[in-house]
C-alpha cells in the first residue's frame, strides 16, 4: 500500500512569534513558528490587517527562534533552534521570497532530547553571540561577527556545561557594548539525587544564573547566582545600557522580581481578580509578556506581563534620578497595574506602528490597536515601596476589578483553528464538494467551524434585472479610460446598455443597437465601440455608426475581440478576420475560412504588449475539436495545430498566465459542453498545443472568462458553481478554486472607482429582496416586476487562503462531535476541568449583595475557576440554517463531565435513535482518579433539535468511547469492552469482555469485528461471538501506540494516529481474519494460546508516517466530485491533511524517485534530514510525503531541469503531475 | 585475546559516555536511577513537542507555560528520594504508616 500525503491547511497553532526587521528596510515583520512551518507576516498598519508574505516548511520541529542585528547593520537575521540538533541562520531574501541558510552548525544528535541543547536559544541584543540551551545541563554559546567581506561568521561552539542542572526560563541581558551576559533560571538536584531522606529535595531553590561571555578570552564563565522566589518560572530581559537599568525581571506565583548582580531586588505582587465568583486566595502567574522601549528618553520602556487568566498588566520601572533629573540607571522602584484583558498568548508583539500582535495559545490570534498606553487613567497602581523583596515575607494580596477592552482596540482576528479536539466531513449544504466540520478551541473561546473549499468572496452590488439576461459586459470608452463606463446586457430579444457611475441609468444615446441581442462588446483603436450582433458588426467612432452586416441567410454565431482585432463566425461555418487599420476603420480580411462544422467557441486573446495583434485564433466546433488558426498577416486563417477534446468546446480563452518559471506562459483554457476545464500551454512561435490539464467543474457546460484579481490574470470558469484559476501568490502553482457565491450564468470584468478590481456576473434565482445601497449604485430602471435574474458585482480579496470558515461560538472546550444519522445537525459535548459550574456561579452570584455583580463575557474573560469542580454540557448545533447557531445547551450537574458520545439505534426501540452520552464524576487528570462513571441515554424530538433525558446508568469508570454496534450500545469502560441494550429504568449489561490491558479510548466496527484501541497499548481486534453472546480479541499490536483516533479503512486495515504525532495503517492476517469469521470458531479462538502476553495473532504495519502534530480525528471520505476516497485527518493544532492512495505502481515509482531527489536538492532549511523526520519514531513506510514533493514549483529552473533530466521526464510534466494527484482528490 | 589496556580504554570510553550522555546505563544502575531518569527523559520530551505540551494543557485547562514549568520541576525527582544506600540503611520503620 502507498499513500500520498498532502497537508490541505497547515497548522496554525504558534509555538512563538518574534518581531523584526526581516527584509532590511525599516519596515517590521511578524515570523512565526508553527508546527514545522516558518511563516512571515506582514502587518499592515493603514488596513490594519496582517497579510502572509512567505510560508516555509523546514521539515523538522521549529523549538525556538531568535532574531539578531549585527551593530551597524539594518537586517535582522534569524536563528532556529530545532530538532536537527544543528544550529541554523538564515536570512530572509524579500526580492526571490525566500528564506535562505546562512550557517548551519552541528553540536549534537538529533531529535527532542533532554540533553541536546535547542529548548531555549536567546541572542545578545547587540547581535554579538547567541546561546542556545538544553533543558538540562548543555549550554553552548556561539560568537556572531563579520568578516572582511562583510559576512556573517558563527564560531565554534563554548561550552558553559553543568550537569544536574535543569532550566526553567533563559535570556539574554542587556548590557550595552559591555561582554554579553545571559540569565538562566535554574534548578540543581544533584544533591537531591544524593539525598535519601528527600530533604535536600525540600531544599532546592531557584536559582537566577548569569552566565558572561568574555569576548577578549573568549570563554563563558558562570558570574553571578543567586536564590530567588521558589516558584519562579519565567525571566524577561530589562533594558540596559543607556537605555536602562539592566538585569532581569523575575516572575514566580504572585510576583515579579527585579533582579541584578548590581542592584537591589524590588518585588511587587500580581494583583488578584476581585469579583463574586472569584476565588480570593487564587495566586495568578505570568505565562508571557513583552518589553517595549519608547522612542526618545531614556528609561522609557515598560513591559506587558500577562498573567494565567489573560490579564495584562503594565510594569514600569522607576530609576532614581540625578541632580539634572535624568535617571541614573539606579531603580527606585517597580511598579504595576492592570491594563487590559486577552487571550492567553504565546507570545506578544509589539510594532512601532502602535499594534500589538498577540499569538493566542488556543484560538484566533489577535491584532489589536494601541489607543493608549494607560498613562492616566483610574487604574490603581501598585509599587514595590509598599511590599518587601523577601519572597517568603507575607504581605496582603491586592486586587482589581478587571473591565472591558480599554487601552487597546481588536482590529484584525486572524482565524485560527488551534486546538482542533475532533472533524467530521459531510454534505450538508448539497453542494458538489462536501464540507468538513470540525470543533476547536478552548474554554469560552470554543467554536464549532464550518471549512468549505472556496475563495472569499464580497459582494458590492446585487441588483435585480428585468427579464432574462443570457450575458454581460463591460467596457471602458476610449483606449485611455481608466474605469469601465457602460454595462451591456443582453436579452434574447434586445440589449440593455447602463452607464456606470454615481447612479446606475439607462444610456438611450450609447449608438448600440438594443433591439436585437448582444454577442460581443468590445472598446477598439483609440475610441471606438464594437458591438457585435447576429445581424452584423456594430463599430462606433464617436457617436458615428459604421455596420457591417453579416451576408445574406447567414447570421454571426461567435465572436471574439480585442482592442486591434475582431473574429466572428458565421452559421455556414466560415470564419471572417477583421483587423483596425491605422485610421481606425474595420478591414476586413479577404478570405474566409471555412471550418468543418459549427463554431461554437472563438478566442483571439489580448494583444501582447508592444505588439500590434494576437498572432493566434482558437476554434472551437461541434464536432469535438479546437484548432489553432494563424493571424499573421503572411499565414493568415492559416491552421497551425488542432487537438481533439472529449466534449464540444463550449468556450475558449487565450491568455497568458503566471507560471512557475518566474516568467509567463502563454494558455488556450477550454472549457468543455461536459464540464471539463481543460488548460493547455500554446507555443508562442508554433502554436502547438501541449501539456493539457483538465479538471471536472460541474455538470454544467462551462463558461470561460478573463478578470483580474490583484493585478494579475485570472480565468473565472463558470459551470454548475464559479470558479477561478489563478496562480497562487506564494506557490506560484496553478490554483483552480470554487468561488463562494451563486451559480453565475455569465461574468466580465468590472473595473469602477469604487471597485478597481471586480467582476459582474448575472444570477439565476435570485431571493433576496433588499440590495445595498452603500456604494450609491442606483438603479433607474423603474421595473417593479420580481424577475428571477439579477446581477451582482463582486471581488477577491484574498488569492492565497483558499479555505473558507464559519464559526459558532461554544459554551466549553469541546471534547467529541458526532452528526445525527439523518439530520443536519451536529452534537457536541463539552467539559471544562478546574472550572465553576453554572449552578454554583449562580448561587455565588446570588449570595454577593453589595452591588458587585457585574458578569464579564466570559468569550474574553474566561469562566471563574475552581479546583476540582467541572463545568459541561452538550450543544446542538445547526450549521446549515441562515443564522448558523447552538439550538439547544443541556448543562451537566453533580460534577460530572462529558468523556464520550455516539447515537445508537437501538433494535429493542424499533430502531429508535437514541443520543448516549458517557460521564465521569470528579474526575481528576493525572494521576487518573474518579468516583463513577455515568451513560446519560437522550431521546431526540423535532428531528433532533431537541433533546429529552430518558436515564442514566451508573458504571464504574467514566467509559471513554461508545459506538452503537448491531442495534445495540458498545462501551468501554476502562479496560472491559461491554455491550448495552436500552432498558425502562437503566441500560442492560448483556455482555462484556476485558480486553485491552491499560484503559480503551476508541472503538470502531464493521459486522462482528470490533477494533479497539487501548490508551496505550495500539489497537486490538475483537469478535463478537453471537451464539456463545461472547467478546474475544484475536489479534492485536506489537507496538505500544498511544491511541488518539482510530477509522476502519477496510475491514481488515484500521488507519490510527498516536499522541506522538503518528500516523499509521495496521493490516489482520488474511488468514486469522478468515478463521474469525466461520462459524463454529468460537471455541477454537477461546482456547487459542496466548502469544507473549498478548492476543494469539499479531496485527501487520502497512503505513507509517510522522506527521508532526498531533491527529485527533482521522476518517476515510472523499474530498472532490467524483474524487477517490480518502483519509483525512485533523491535528490538534489546526491542521488538516490527506493521504491519497495511489492507484498504479507507475505513479508510486515516479513519486518516489522524485521525493528522493527533492530530498536531495531541496534539503530541509534547518538541516534536520527529510527521511529520518518523517520516520521520527518509526521509520516511514509506504508514505511519499507530497508536502516535500509539492516544493518542486519552487526549485530554481536549472535545479528543476536537472531532476526532470534524471526522470526522464519534462519540467512540465512533472509539474502537471503533481497538481494532478492534488486535484484529483483534495483540494 | 583481550588486554588489560583493552579493558581500561573501554572502561574510560564507557565512562566518556555516561559523562556525556546522562542516563547511559552501567552494570550498577539500580531500579531508581533507571525510573528517575526514564521519567525525566518522558517530563523533558513532553515540554520539547509543542503539540504533546498543548495537549497536556488544553486537557488540565491551564495555559502551556503553566504545565510546561510544572513539568521542569517535576523532573527534579520524579520518583521520590533515592533509596538508601548499603550500610546506611536507617532502622526498619513502617512505610505505610509514614505516608
Amino acid at each position: 500500500m502507498f499513500l500520498y500525503s498532502l497537508t490541505i491547511q497547515p497548522p496554525t497553532a504558534v509555538t512563538q512569534a518574534l518581531l523584526g526587521q526581516f527584509s532590511g528596510t525599516k519596515e517590521q515583520q511578524i515570523l512565526t513558528a508553527s508546527g514545522s512551518r516558518l511563516t512571515l507576516l506582514q502587518p499592515d498598519p493603514r488596513q490594519g490587517k496582517v497579510n502572509t508574505l512567505l510560508s516555509h516548511d523546514i521539515f523538522g520541529i521549529v523549538r525556538a527562534i531568535a532574531s539578531f542585528r549585527l551593530a551597524g547593520s539594518h537586517k535582522d537575521y534569524i536563528i532556529l533552534a530545532t530538532d536537527s540538533g544543528r544550529i541554523t541562520i538564515i536570512e530572509y531574501l524579500p526580492k526571490t521570497n525566500k528564506f535562505q541558510r546562512i550557517h548551519l552548525e552541528t553540536f549534537g544528535k538529533s531529535g527532542v532530547r533532554r540533553v541536546i541543547p535547542g529548548q531555549y536559544l536567546a541572542a545578545d541584543p547587540k547581535g554579538r553571540a547567541c546561546l542556545i540551551s538544553s533543558l538540562e545541563k548543555n549550554k553552548l554559546v556561539y560568537v556572531l561577527n563579520r568578516n572582511s567581506q562583510a559576512e556573517l561568521t558563527i564560531s565554534s561552539p563554548l561550552e558553559a556545561h553543568k550537569p544536574g542542572v535543569l532550566v526553567l526560563s533563559l535570556v539574554a541581558l542587556d548590557v550595552g557594548y559591555a561582554n554579553p551576559v545571559f540569565a538562566a533560571l535554574e534548578l540543581d538536584y544533584t544533591d537531591a539525587d544524593q539525598d535519601p531522606t528527600g530533604q535536600a529535595r525540600e531544599e532546592v531553590e531557584t536559582q537566577l544564573v548569569y552566565y558572561e561571555l568574555d569576548l577578549g578570552l573568549n570563554h563563558v564563565v558562570r558570574k553571578w547566582s543567586d536564590t530567588v522566589d521558589r516558584t519562579s518560572s519565567l525571566l524577561f530581559q530589562v533594558p540596559g545600557g543607556n537605555d536602562g537599568p539592566s538585569g532581569v525581571l523575575v516572575c514566580g506565583e504572585e510576583n515579579v522580581t527585579y533582579r541584578h548582580s548590581n542592584q537591589e531586588a524590588f518585588r511587587v505582587p500580581i494583583p488578584r481578580r476581585s469579583g463574586a465568583t472569584e476565588d480570593p486566595q487564587r495566586k495568578r502567574v505570568i505565562v508571557s509578556g513583552v518589553m517595549h522601549k519608547l522612542k526618545g528618553s531614556a528609561g522609557a520602556f515598560f513591559f506587558l506581563l500577562q498573567t494565567d487568566d489573560g490579564d495584562l498588566f503594565k510594569v514600569t520601572i522607576d530609576m532614581i534620578e540625578d541632580s539634572d533629573g535624568n535617571p541614573t540607571g539606579e531603580v527606585k522602584r517597580l511598579k504595576i497595574k492592570y491594563f487590559d484583558t486577552i487571550p492567553v498568548a504565546t507570545s506578544l508583539c509589539i510594532l512601532k506602528s502602535g499594534f500589538l500582535f498577540a499569538a493566542s495559545e488556543f484560538g484566533n490570534h489577535h491584532f489589536y490597536q494601541f489607543e493608549k498606553l494607560g498613562d492616566d487613567d483610574e487604574e490603581l497602581e501598585f509599587s514595590s515601596d509598599d511590599f518587601p523583596t523577601d519572597p517568603t515575607a507575607s504581605y496582603n494580596p491586592v486586587y482589581f476589578h478587571p473591565r472591558p477592552l480599554e487601552n487597546l482596540v481588536l482590529v484584525e482576528s486572524i482565524d485560527s483553528m488551534n486546538p482542533q479536539v475532533d472533524c467530521k466531513v459531510a454534505n450538508l449544504t448539497g453542494e458538489d464538494a462536501p464540507q468538513i466540520y470540525s470543533v476547536c478551541g478552548s474554554g469560552a473561546r470554543s467554536t464549532f467551524r464550518m471549512l468549505k473549499h472556496g475563495l472569499e468572496v464580497s459582494e458590492i452590488v446585487a441588483s435585480e434585472l428585468p427579464g432574462t439576461p443570457s450575458a454581460v459586459w463591460t467596457t471602458k470608452l476610449t483606449k485611455y479610460d481608466q474605469y469601465d463606463a457602460y454595462i451591456v446586457l443582453s436579452f434574447t430579444n434586445g440589449t440593455l446598455v447602463l452607464s456606470i457611475g454615481e447612479t446606475v441609468e439607462e444610456v438611450s444615446d450609447s449608438g448600440f443597437l438594443t433591439t436585437a441581442p448582444t454577442l460581443a462588446v468590445q472598446q477598439m483603436g483609440e475610441d471606438g465601440l464594437i458591438q457585435v450582433h447576429p445581424k452584423g458588426i456594430r463599430h462606433i467612432v464617436q457617436g458615428r455608426v459604421n455596420e457591417w452586416p453579416a451576408p445574406q441567410h447567414r447570421s454571426i454565431v461567435a465572436a471574439t475581440a480585442n482592442e486591434n482585432q475582431v473574429v466572428i463566425a458565421l452559421s455556414s461555418g466560415e470564419i471572417v478576420y477583421f483587423e483596425m487599420d491605422s485610421d481606425g476603420s474595420l478591414a476586413e480580411y479577404d478570405e474566409k475560412k471555412e471550418m468543418s462544422g459549427t463554431v461554437t467557441s472563438l478566442s483571439v486573446g489580448q494583444v501582447p504588449e508592444g505588439l500590434k495583434r494576437s498572432s493566434f485564433l482558437a476554434v472551437g466546433c461541434d464536432d469535438c475539436t479546437v484548432r489553432i488558426l494563424s493571424l499573421e498577416p503572411d499565414s493568415t486563417l492559416e491552421m497551425k495545430s488542432i487537438q481533439a477534446l472529449t466534449a464540444a468546446p463550449s468556450a475558449l480563452s487565450i491568455m497568458s498566465m503566471e507560471d512557475s518559471f518566474g516568467g509567463s506562459t502563454l494558455y488556450l483554457h477550454i472549457g468543455l459542453h461536459s464540464g471539463v476545464y481543460l488548460r493547455t500551454v500554446l507555443d508562442e512561435v508554433t502554436g502547438e498545443l501541449t501539456d493539457t490539464r483538465q479538471k471536472f467543474l460541474g455538470p454544467k457546460p462551462t463558461k470561460l472568462f478573463q478578470v483580474s484579481v490583484q493585478d494579475q490574470p485570472c480565468v473565472l470558469a463558470l459551470s454548475s458553481r464559479p470558479w477561478l484559476g489563478y496562480t497562487d501568490p506564494i506557490t506560484k502553482g496553478f490554483m483552480m478554486t470554487p468561488l463562494s457565491y451563486t451559480e453565475l450564468e455569465y461574468g466580465w470584468n468590472f473595473s469602477s472607482e469604487q471597485c478597481l478590481e471586480g467582476m459582474v456576473g448575472i444570477h439565476a434565482n435570485y431571493l433576496r429582496s433588499v440590495f445595498p445601497h452603500s456604494l450609491g449604485v442606483h438603479f433607474a430602471s423603474n421595473d417593479d416586476k420580481r424577475e428571477s435574474y439579477a446581477f451582482g458585482i463582486f471581488s477577491i480579496e484574498k488569492l492565497g487562503d483558499n479555505m473558507i470558515q464559519k464559526s459558532i461560538p461554544l459554551t466549553y472546550t469541546p471534547k467529541r462531535l458526532i452528526k445525527h444519522p439523518e439530520q443536519p445537525y451536529f452534537y457536541t459535548i463539552e467539559s471544562d476541568n478546574n472550572t465553576l459550574p453554572p449552578e454554583l456561579r449562580a448561587k455565588l452570584l446570588e449570595q454577593q449583595t453589595n452591588g458587585d455583580a457585574t458578569i464579564l463575557p466570559p468569550e474574553d474573560f474566561g469562566y471563574p475557576r475552581a479546583k476540582g469542580r467541572w463545568a459541561s454540557c452538550i450543544s446542538i448545533i445547526d450549521p446549515i440554517s441562515e443564522e448558523p447557531r447552538v439550538l439547544q445547551r443541556i448543562d451537566l450537574d453533580n460534577n460530572e463531565a462529558a468523556v464520550s458520545a455516539a447515537i445508537v439505534p437501538f433494535a429493542s426501540q424499533e430502531g429508535e435513535s437514541f443520543l448516549v452520552v458517557g460521564t465521569g464524576k470528579d474526575m481528576v487528570l493525572n494521576p487518573r482518579q474518579f468516583t463513577e462513571g455515568y451513560i446519560h441515554v437522550y431521546r431526540f424530538h423535532e428531528d433532533g433539535r431537541d433533546l429529552e433525558f430518558i436515564h442514566k446508568t451508573r458504571v464504574e469508570e467514566p467509559p471513554m468511547a461508545l459506538i452503537p454496534f448491531q442495534g445495540r450500545l458498545l462501551a468501554g469502560v476502562g479496560k472491559t469492552l461491554r455491550i448495552y441494550d436500552l432498558g425502562l429504568k437503566q441500560l442492560l449489561r448483556k455482555a462484556q469482555a476485558d480486553v485491552t490491558p491499560t484503559l480503551i479510548v476508541s472503538l470502531q466496527s464493521q459486522g462482528n469485528r470490533i477494533i479497539v484501541g487501548d490508551l496505550q497499548q495500539g489497537i486490538t481486534y475483537v469478535v463478537y461471538k453471537a451464539e456463545g453472546n461472547r467478546l474475544i480479541p484475536f489479534v492485536d499490536d506489537t507496538l505500544n501506540r498511544w491511541t488518539s483516533c482510530t477509522t476502519m479503512v477496510d475491514y481488515d486495515s484500521v488507519a490510527g494516529g498516536d499522541k506522538f504525532g503518528n500516523i499509521y495503517i495496521v493490516r489482520c492476517p488474511e488468514r486469522v481474519s478468515q478463521e474469525t469469521d466461520e462459524p463454529g470458531s468460537e471455541i477454537h479462538l477461546m482456547h487459542a494460546r496466548n502469544y507473549l502476553h498478548g492476543t494469539p495473532n499479531r496485527l501487520s504495519l502497512q503505513v507509517h508516517f510522522y506527521t508532526q502534530d498531533l491527529p485527533t480525528s482521522i476518517c476515510k471520505t472523499s474530498l472532490v466530485v467524483g474524487g477517490q476516497d480518502v483519509l483525512l485527518w485533523s491535528g490538534l493544532q489546526g491542521t488538516v491533511g490527506v493521504f491519497i492512495p495511489f492507484v498504479s505502481r507507475e505513479d508510486v515509482d515516479f513519486f518516489q524517485n522524485l521525493e528522493n531527489h527533492m530530498r536531495a536538492e531541496d534539503p530541509p532549511l534547518a538541516g534536520r534530514d527529510h527521511l529520518i523526520y518523517r520516520g521520527y519514531y518509526t521509520p516511514v513506510k509506504g508514505v511519499i510525503d507530497g508536502d516535500l514533493c509539492e516544493r518542486f514549483s519552487l526549485l530554481p529552473n536549472d535545479k528543476k531541469q536537472m531532476i526532470a533530466g534524471e526522470l526522464d521526464r519534462s519540467v512540465r510534466e512533472i509539474e502537471r503531475k503533481i497538481s494532478d494527484i492534488r486535484t484529483r482528490s483534495a483540494f | 585475546m583481550v588486554t588489560l589496556a583493552d579493558k581500561l580504554r573501554t572502561q574510560q570510553e564507557l565512562e566518556r559516555l555516561q559523562a556525556k550522555y546522562i542516563g547511559t546505563g552501567h552494570p550498577d544502575t539500580t531500579s531508581w536511577e533507571w525510573k528517575t531518569n526514564i521519567h525525566r527523559d518522558t517530563y523533558a520530551s513532553i515540554v520539547g513537542h509543542p503539540p504533546l505540551l498543548s495537549y497536556m494543557a488544553l486537557a488540565e485547562n491551564e495555559p502551556a507555560a503553566k504545565v510546561r514549568a510544572r513539568l521542569i520541576r517535576k523532573m527534579l525527582q520524579p520518583m521520590g528520594p533515592p533509596p538508601p544506600r548499603e550500610g546506611e540503611e536507617p532502622m526498619l520503620v513502617d512505610r505505610k504508616a509514614d505516608s
